[in-house]
């Protein structure tokens, strides 16, 4: 086997290097190196390792897997200086380029685990998760890095741990928030404007006449800006949540309505003919051929409308609401300046909405197993 | 084309039938409809304050008096659509545009961050794309929390971006375009990614005889093919890249845009400049996806495309 020279380990290996001329940290006491001789030595030991593996002796999974462990316990110290040897908020350019070689070491390891093939299916849907996840993991220690490095301000951006002490000291008040905008507002919301969107298609589906007029109609209203509604409807259904369920409403009515049409049309004509020939009745062949046929654009319906519904519901609340809600706290924490709060009601809301998105698709897995795009293995 | 081909070898077809055997028909009635039930609706909704009024003043009143004072409310819940058109003749061609109260002005502000937004975001998604097919490690790792990033409501928090970055000294246009250029580049990213990589194996083989650099088979293969993909993620991103703008407006007390507008209304009141705001938004994102749309019809032309 042809050894391949990996410029991303020796920029790693030159980095670390470099890094070790450069001081630490610019506080009253300057911090360098030479004060931590621990980590010097280890510093030293990572930059050897790298540009031994930069040879490309070792390659693929295993290489992903030890830059992996030396990413890893580099991110501790890089943290151990930033919160305990005091570099935090001084942070000079040594450390700064000791980040940058684990950077280079983290995308070559990242880059020899994504390029892992197996025909062991186990195996290799434990390496596609587990690539996204370790990109995540880096992405959020750099955050953290940056924030504490340079010292940003918290108004500005928190680090990942203030965000997280925040989130689990005030739980109960996030809990509140949640039931308020998501379980009241948005699954009512959600259920009421995607199911009377898909009624109303398959009543609109039988009179063609409506179905020609409404379709374009439909498209044409689906990129409108809809939460302008908002205002509208708080006026016309109080300041509670059902003002907000109503805009939900109006915000998934639409996709659903124009993605169910589509769909009831998705059957080919064989199908249908098939169908006649069998002498089925309409609703025969709407339950058994159209509405399965349906079924990947009403699932792509759902799956819009769920982000759609979390957007509509919280920005209805910044035009009034009870003094509970994630939009109504995120509006008031914004105005007191308690930016983690609002980080806290964001890292919430992006968990609801990934959970409810991830829900949508696993249903759309199970119901649609059939289609090609499930199928078909990449 | 179909439709013609098709009337053309039937027996001539009345004009009626030749007419609602297409789009227009069918939609006309629609719109009338929604107009008809609109009217309704208005007068159903604002009946109660007007009787209200009735009875204050000790009128005798008919019905048609109930009709014509609910449809002519200063502040009616649901505003009849010629009091919209009204308001929108009296802020849109009568007001100066330079004048704060001109929709002209405010939709002027708005379209400029919308804009701004929607290149940016909409370069950002191609580059994102381009990498995305190019590196295999940059597929597995960035794609998923590409389309994770859209299950956070950006839109819910625009308001706070808005805010955050005024307070670093970044106020007016460009935080606004920010929103719009994350709510943009993941559908042109989605798009492009599938538009990049939708020639076939054929033509990719052919171009690896020719012995083609990368960077040629970009050009003169993905580019070009990518393009039919990347206009239709452009339709959907400029609506998007509007929404954003208009939301981005909302709490931050900002003095012009459509956005500020809604929100002055629904301080006051006033239904029928919100109404006014909503419909001149809609104007404006139909008018920007039909732009798209002739450029796309231009670009497909000038590619010497079959469309």
């Amino acid at each position: 086997m042809r050894l391949a020279f990996n410029p991303w380990m020796a920029a790693s290996a030159v980095l670390a290097v470099t890094a070790l001329l450069f001081p630490l940290g610019a506080g009253e006491i300057p911090l360098a190196w030479f004060d931590l001789p621990g980590l010097s030595v280890f510093v030293l030991a990572f930059a050897a390792a790298c540009a031994w593996l930069a040879r490309g002796k070792i390659r693929g999974l295993p290489l992903g897997l030890i830059l992996l462990g030396a990413v890893f316990i580099g991110g501790a110290a890089a943290l151990y200086l930033l919160y305990r040897a005091g570099a935090g908020g001084e942070a000079r350019l040594g450390f700064w380029l000791f980040v940058f070689a684990l950077w280079a070491a983290a995308w070559c390891g990242l880059d020899a685990i994504a390029g892992f093939a197996s025909l062991n299916r186990l195996a290799q849907r434990g390496v596609d998760l587990l690539v996204p996840l370790l990109f995540g993991c880096w992405l959020v220690f750099l955050w953290e890095a940056v924030t504490v490095g340079f010292g940003v301000p918290q108004v500005l951006l928190p680090s990942p741990s203030m965000i997280a002490v925040r989130l689990a000291g005030s739980l109960d008040i996030l809990a509140a928030d949640f039931h308020q905008t998501f379980v009241k507002a948005v699954i009512s919301g959600f259920a009421i404007g995607c199911g009377s969107g898909f009624a109303a298609a398959i009543l609109v589906d039988r009179v063609p006449f409506l179905k020609r007029g409404l379709l374009p109609l439909g498209n044409l209203v689906s990129a409108l800006p809809i939460v302008g509604m908002a205002p509208i409807m708080v006026m016309w259904f109080g300041f509670d949540w059902q003002s907000k369920a109503a805009v939900v409403v109006i915000m998934t009515f639409f996709p659903m309505l124009v993605n169910t049409l589509t769909g009831l049309n998705a059957a080919g004509a064989l199908e249908r003919d098939l169908m006649r020939s069998y002498g089925a009745k309409y609703w025969q062949t709407l339950i058994l051929l159209r509405l399965p046929a349906a079924m990947p654009f009403i699932f792509n319906a759902l799956k819009i409308n769920s982000t759609l519904a979390m957007i509509g519901a919280i920005v209805a609340e910044f035009f009034g609401t009870p003094i509970v809600g994630m939009g109504f706290r995120i509006s008031t924490e914004v105005g007191r300046l308690n930016v983690d709060m609002v980080w806290a009601e964001i890292v919430m809301a992006a968990l609801a909405g990934s959970a409810f998105y991830g829900a949508m698709a696993l249903c759309e897995r199970a119901v649609t197993f059939w289609h090609p795009s499930y199928r078909q293995r990449r | 084309m179909t439709i013609e081909a098709d009337a053309g070898s039937a027996p001539v077809p009345g004009l009626v039938s030749r007419l609602f055997a297409g789009h227009l028909g069918p939609i006309t009635v629609v719109v009338l409809a929604i107009v008809v039930i609109w009217y309704a609706g208005a007068v159903y909704m604002n009946a109660p304050r007007q009787i209200e009024v009735f009875n204050r003043a000790q009128t005798d009143w008919g019905a048609a008096d109930l009709i014509e004072g609910t449809l002519a409310q200063d502040r009616p819940i649901l505003p009849a659509p010629h009091q919209i058109l009204v308001e929108m003749k009296k802020t849109i061609i009568d007001k100066k545009i330079t004048s704060k109260r001109s929709l002209v002005f405010h939709a002027w502000v708005t379209l400029s961050s919308t804009l701004l937004g929607f290149v940016a975001g909409a370069v950002l998604g191609i580059l994102l794309a381009v990498g995305i097919v190019h590196v295999g490690a940059l597929e597995k790792s960035l794609m998923p929390w590409i389309i994770s990033s859209q299950t956070i409501p950006i839109l819910a928090i625009a308001p706070m971006v808005v805010v955050v970055l005024g307070a670093i000294g970044l106020k007016g246009l460009v935080p606004k375009a920010i929103i719009s250029a994350y709510l943009c580049f993941f559908p042109v990213t989605i798009g492009m990614v599938k538009g990049l990589r939708s020639p076939d194996l054929l033509q990719m083989d052919l171009l690896r005889t020719y012995s083609a650099s990368s960077w040629q088979t970009f050009w003169k293969l993905r580019w070009p093919a990518s393009v039919p993909f990347l206009f239709t993620s452009l339709k959907v991103a400029v609506a998007i890249s509007l929404v954003g703008a208009i939301v981005g407006e909302l709490p931050t007390g900002a003095q012009g845009g459509l956005g500020a507008r809604l929100l002055a209304g629904s301080y006051y009141g006033q239904t029928i400049q919100i109404w006014s705001a909503l419909f001149t938004a809609a104007a404006l994102a139909a008018s920007l996806v039909a732009l798209v749309g002739v450029i796309e019809r231009l670009a497909v032309r000038a590619m010497g495309g079959r469309r």
